[in-house]
């Protein structure tokens, strides 16, 4: 009884099928819906425990049914769309999306997405120590460990890091990190979040040309990874 | 450059214009040296004058030319001078056959020119078919092959899939991933394509780090490049620079995707990047065998193949960077080099920020 239950709406009967026959056979319970309406009532009778969400739907704007569903359904929404240009997944993200997946997707890294965002719903309760790896994060007494050593870490580099680990597998857009790290009126200074991210991955990533935690989403902003691959 | 140069005098008023002030012109240059030459020479060479007008111009000033020329030579040349008037019946038989003749002159040239024009836009539509035709099926093929691949391999293990051992079960499967993926490029670089003809591609321009762009295209193809060798040389000082992330990401993945393809395994990749001067420069150098010389300045045109070149492929990528490149204001060269492989510079002007001041307490 305790199987998750996903939302799946799109009007693709292909994409259904495939989503349905993924998400059973690894014990998730599926409810289906072929346009933006019938999802918001299914939504609304059977809350599911996440919802997969297409843009293109034939009767309503996947992005306005996004903004429907915010407006009362707390738990994760993640698109999966043949839209792949920066904007409309900007968009997405700001309407309140935990996660965006283009079409086509590899069906590993769909569930990979699945089980973070509905990991990081039932973890409100805060944890005042986190391991990820060879890093961990003890937010009472701000430290951050690496291979057991004590990070040196300035303060915007803590903060830009929490902020980071506390939305673990979520991408979050430049825009909204500069916001909350900096303020509202460093919207323009993008080198600012570079300089930190750069300097932030010098010090927690193996290699930092290849991050493992930090993990570039081109022209979209930056998602954190928890669990190394 | 011609046509339209011809197409120029022939349209519109200034034809007209044209017409009359050369016949014009020619009359009064004649005029002082008729008593020497004869007025029947003068004939001649007004009716020279309108064939040559009529190479040049369409039917109705030609027409106009004619018509002006022999009242003129009536008027002015055939005695009594300043006048209509023809006294010598051989004069007013000239003066029709004149008529007749400059008429004739400029109707004839006409056709001529009109079939001309007919005959050239045959060709120009003959020569749009075939490279429509060529176009058409090598888009065809490029998408039929990996239909035909993932139907065929679809077909073996829906029926009677027992025959086939576990292996080539797995190598079926990995035909169908393999031609998806295949089909999937093909797509992306097809709308990439027209987006640039649309031109609604509008770079948006951030401040980012070229180091983190150039190793987010290398990791992008971590499989194809598995096994090259990728050197990557950046200044440590490398400032911010002001680009389009998402643009310039994909120029250089398509370069090193081509790289990956057409370069044999276990040679070297060497990418170096630098600002210099206000300009942002990116070399990547392979270690293949480099274009044939001949095709060196087609290498970014649209649908452009290499020849002996493995099959596969509609020559969209590099045509794509080059445009998304350009939409930045930059240039792309590609050259062979001395020793082997195919060096690509691209050249960016952009601003630069060194971001400094950022630095801020420590913790603790």
């Amino acid at each position: 009884m305790n199987n998750p239950t996903i939302l799946i709406i799109d009007d693709e009967v292909q994409i259904r099928k495939l989503l349905e026959i993924t998400l059973s056979a690894n014990d998730f319970r599926v409810h289906e819906a072929s346009t933006g309406k019938e999802g918001l009532i299914s939504a609304a009778m059977h809350p599911p425990d996440l919802i997969l969400l297409d843009l293109g739907l034939p009767d309503e704007d996947g992005q306005s049914i996004l903004k429907k569903l915010r407006e009362w359904y707390k738990a994760p929404v993640i698109i999966l769309s043949v839209r792949d240009n920066e904007d409309d997944i900007i968009q997405a993200l700001d309407n309140g999306a935990n996660d965006y997946l283009t079409k086509p997707f590899r069906t590993g890294e769909l569930l990979a997405r699945i089980r973070t965002a509905l990991r990081l719903a039932q973890n409100t309760e805060n944890v005042p120590l986190r391991e990820y790896g060879s890093l961990s994060i003890d937010f009472t007494a701000r430290i951050v460990k690496k291979n057991q050593e004590v990070l040196k870490l300035t303060t915007t580099e803590y903060q830009l890091l929490v902020l980071m680990a506390q939305n673990e597998g979520r991408v979050l857009t430049h825009q909204f990190i500069l916001k909350i790290i900096w303020g509202p009126s460093y919207l323009e200074q993008s080198q600012y979040l570079r300089v930190f991210v750069r300097q932030l991955r010098k010090k927690i990533e193996d290699n930092p040309d290849q991050p493992k935690y930090i993990i570039t989403e081109s022209g979209v902003g930056y998602r954190f990874v928890g669990n190394e691959k | 450059m011609k046509k339209i140069l011809t197409k120029k005098y022939t349209q519109g008023n200034s034809a007209y214009l044209i017409s009359i002030l050369i016949i014009c012109l020619i009359s009064a240059i004649c005029y002082p040296f008729s008593d020497f030459i004869g007025y029947r020479t003068v004939a001649l060479i007004l009716l020279f004058t309108v064939s040559v007008l009529a190479m040049k111009l369409s039917l109705y000033p030609v027409l106009l030319s004619a018509i002006l020329s022999a009242f003129i030579w009536d008027f002015f040349f055939i005695p009594p001078h300043f006048t209509f008037h023809v006294s010598k019946s051989e004069d007013v038989l000239m003066l029709v056959m004149y008529f007749i003749v400059a008429m004739l002159n400029g109707v004839l040239t006409a056709r001529i020119k009109h079939f001309e024009s007919l005959a050239i836009q045959r060709e120009e539509r003959v020569n749009a078919l075939k490279l429509y035709d060529t176009l058409f099926n090598s888009i065809s093929h490029e998408f039929r092959t990996p239909i035909a691949a993932i139907l065929g391999a679809t077909d073996n293990l829906l029926t009677d899939n027992s025959k086939f051992s576990e292996a080539n079960k797995t190598n079926l499967y990995q035909e169908i991933n393999t031609a998806a993926d295949r089909l999937n490029r093909l797509v992306g670089n097809l709308l990439n394509v027209s987006r640039l003809e649309s031109g609604s591609i509008r770079p948006k321009l951030d401040w980012y780090d070229l180091t983190e762009l150039i190793h987010t295209a290398i990791n992008q193809l971590e499989t194809e490049l598995k096994f090259h060798e990728v050197k990557v040389e950046l200044p440590p000082n490398l400032p911010f620079l002001k680009l389009d992330f998402g643009l310039l990401e994909q120029a250089i993945y398509n370069i090193l995707y081509n790289c990956s393809i057409y370069t044999p395994e276990k040679t070297l990749i060497h990418i170096s990047a630098d600002y210099i001067d206000g300009e942002c420069i990116i070399k990547i150098q392979d270690n293949g065998k480099g274009f044939p010389i001949g095709d060196l300045s087609q290498v970014f045109t649209k649908f452009y193949r290499s020849k002996n070149t493995q099959t596969g492929g509609l020559g969209l990528g590099l045509s794509i960077t080059k445009g998304f490149i350009e939409a930045h204001g930059g240039t792309i060269k590609v050259g062979n080099t001395a020793g082997s492989g195919a060096l690509f510079t691209i050249e960016i002007p952009t601003k630069a920020n060194w971001g400094d001041d950022f630095s801020g307490g420590f913790l603790q």
